[in-house]
């Protein structure tokens, strides 16, 4: 789960991490009028998604042009999401931008910090092209941030104000441990021109299996649902995965890995998937059933492709769920069933008006044949 | 042969009185599974499927011998009982929990390192020898006994590999989930070093998936140490970047851990890649 960058910045600053004055605004008129009260300003689009910067979502603004600026970003889709809400910060006389992040290793398996004088870019250009300028050094889970590892990296970035650079990443690191985080990252972290230390901008991803203990983020994750496709909220709530994508044929599958093979065979057979749907193992009648109205209320979607391997998920149930939710639809269906008690499954789905098919392969490249 | 389980293991069910601890627990022992014991906290003394249940690990082990535990303790728990496994000194431990925080898991893996104790997942399928063991939820009607040893980590993906091979004539001699989270405890690798290793497998088939760099870690270790034949299935080529799919390991982000990419590692290692599980097939065929 990702944070928007105005609620990171408050988490920021709970603990201890200074952040520029900002204001959020839902409308043209309040971004203007915070401008006004900021003078010069960043209007910042805050949405769920990375390469805002680049889809013009970060502009500076005077108090003249702020009304035609915030209205240039509100009129913003980046990468399929609507600007709803914009933070108005305070411009800075920046001296110096560093590159500060921590991060999971999934290679050492405990926490990496990672900072770097060459900030407020690209970063993973950096990593590509120049990776000795990016300092690393992983955290003992059980020891946790030491003094000589900050000592180091302040020395080796030409930091002269050690002390407030120690306590900066400790906090960063409080954070990241405190909310059960995979990420927290600070780029660009500026000095000013008057000698202190700002997060200019901030993430946060949390770790969503740990959910049921940040029960702070379970509020911030229901209210940013509004910025989710409804279809990935829906899936979300039955404990499924949705992700959309941009063809159109609908997937249900049982697994990650065979729902990522089915959108593979699906191009490979010169077709484009609809969504990403996996339902996850031991799922009910209801949550097939569930699965495959919610896939087919994506507007993009022609024909449904439905693939499931019954293992700890039984495909009587299975058949179950789509023999009941079918009946509501009208919309091509293709079937693969097979596992566990499938002869009961098929008994269900008999006379339906659904083709059936017996392979992943097999599913995808009839899908695929129907819908040219 | 085989590797980790054969009809040797005896095995204790952590979270036996749960629906899916039960049910497994049936379906494992049908398999031919030698089961000793369950243990859930306060369930002591109670019969599950004719298996005795016990409430700590260390209590089954001061009774009697056990060298495998089976997980299907909730998330927020499941981390404690991989602990609580390994401290009574149970070597195997096999994690089918799905949902464990990864904080736990930063903790876990270091303590069972110290203590020489082999972890396969969490969120995995477990681990099947045909004919000796089967200890986690594949199905079983999918196995057929023989020489190729199969690494995975996904769940039904491998299913439908290992049904494809069975039906085409091909056995497998051990079959592994290694599990789809960010921090799994056995790799790639060292499921290739045990296949390796084992006189009974005489090809493997790695099945992988977008997300980390575990594949191109195993590129490398195959081509300095693994002298059997491999052949690779990578999914996800047709993934977006920055999107989790499904599996919380399964995210390309910043272009690290696309398929392309771990395709084209592979196969300048030597490694023989099928686009399809039936090609998976052909391709075994001609080994």
């Amino acid at each position: 789960m990702r944070l928007h960058e105005y609620q990171s910045k408050q988490i920021y600053r709970e603990y201890g991490i200074p952040t520029p004055d900002g204001i959020i605004c839902t409308t043209i008129n309040e971004a203007e009028q915070a401008v006004r009260q900021l003078h010069s300003a960043v209007i910042k689009a805050q949405v769920l998604v990375g390469g805002r910067g680049k889809a013009g979502g970060v502009l500076k603004a005077t108090q003249d042009n702020a009304s035609s600026i915030a209205a240039q970003i509100f009129g913003l889709t980046i990468k399929g999401l609507p600007v709803r809400k914009v933070l108005v910060e305070k411009s800075m006389a920046i001296a110096n931008e560093y590159y500060v992040a921590i991060v999971l290793d999934r290679s050492t398996g405990s926490p990496l910090l990672m900072v770097s004088a060459s900030g407020g870019v690209d970063i993973e250009e950096v990593a590509r092209t120049t990776p000795h300028l990016i300092c690393k050094r992983s955290i003992d889970p059980y020891m946790g941030l030491m003094s000589h590892q900050l000592l180091y990296m302040a020395k080796k970035l030409g930091i002269d104000d050690i002390t407030a650079f120690s306590k900066l990443i400790r906090n960063l690191y409080n954070i990241y441990e405190t909310f059960d985080c995979t990420l927290v990252e600070i780029n660009p972290l500026v000095l000013t021109q008057s000698g202190h230390i700002i997060a200019l901008d901030a993430k946060i991803n949390i770790d969503d299996n740990a959910l049921f203990r940040q029960k702070a983020m379970q509020e911030l994750y229901i209210r940013n649902q509004d910025d989710l496709e409804p279809q990935e909220v829906q899936a979300k709530k039955l404990d499924m995965s949705y992700v959309d994508m941009e063809g159109n044929i609908g997937c249900i599958v049982n697994g990650a890995g065979l729902a990522l093979a089915t959108l593979d065979m699906i191009s490979l057979a010169g077709g484009s998937p609809a969504n990403f749907m996996d339902v996850r193992g031991g799922a009910d009648a209801f949550h097939v059933g569930s699965a495959v109205s919610i896939t087919a209320s994506n507007p993009g979607t022609e024909l449904l492709l439905i693939n499931m391997f019954g293992g700890l998920t039984l495909c009587d149930e299975i058949a179950q769920g789509i023999h009941d939710t079918l009946k509501k639809l009208n919309i091509p269906v293709v079937i693969r069933l097979t596992g566990t008690n499938q002869e009961k499954g098929w008994d269900i789905l008999h006379g339906a008006n659904v083709t059936v098919a017996h392979s992943t392969s097999e599913a995808a490249r009839i899908a695929v044949e129907m819908v040219q | 042969m085989s590797i980790l389980v054969n009809e040797k293991t005896r095995l204790i069910v952590q979270g036996i009185t749960g629906h899916v601890g039960t049910l497994e627990t049936r379906l494992m022992l049908n398999s031919g599974t030698e089961i000793v014991a369950g243990v859930t906290p306060k369930k002591g003394g109670k019969i599950i499927e004719g298996v005795p249940v016990y409430d700590t690990v260390q209590e089954v082990l001061d009774e009697m011998k056990a060298d495998t535990s089976i997980i299907f303790v909730p998330p927020a728990h499941a981390a404690e009982a991989i602990f609580e496994a390994a401290e009574a000194g149970i070597k195997l431990v096999v994690c089918i929990t799905e949902g464990i925080p990864v904080k736990d898991m930063v903790k876990v893996l270091p303590y069972i390192k110290d203590r020489d104790v082999r972890l396969i997942g969490p969120n995995c399928p477990g681990i099947t020898t045909p004919g000796g063991a089967r200890v986690g939820i594949m199905p079983d009607f999918i196995f057929s006994k023989g020489n190729v040893g199969v690494v995975s980590r996904s769940g039904t993906l491998t299913y439908e590999v290992v049904d494809t091979l069975s039906k085409a004539g091909i056995g497998q001699s051990t079959c592994v989930g290694i599990g789809g989270d960010p921090l799994i405890g056995t790799s790639f690798i060292d499921a290739l070093g045990m296949f390796e290793d084992d006189p009974d497998t005489s090809s493997i088939v790695m099945i992988g998936e977008i997300g980390g760099t575990a594949e191109q870690e195993a590129a490398e270790y195959i081509k300095e140490y693994v002298s059997k034949p491999v052949v690779s299935y990578i999914v996800g080529i047709s993934a977006p970047q920055g999107k989790t799919m499904g599996h919380a390991g399964a995210i390309i982000s910043g272009g690290v851990g696309s398929a392309r990419e771990k395709i084209r590692v592979l196969e300048g290692a030597g490694v023989s890649v099928a686009t399809s599980p039936e090609d998976i097939v052909e391709k075994e065929k001609i080994l």
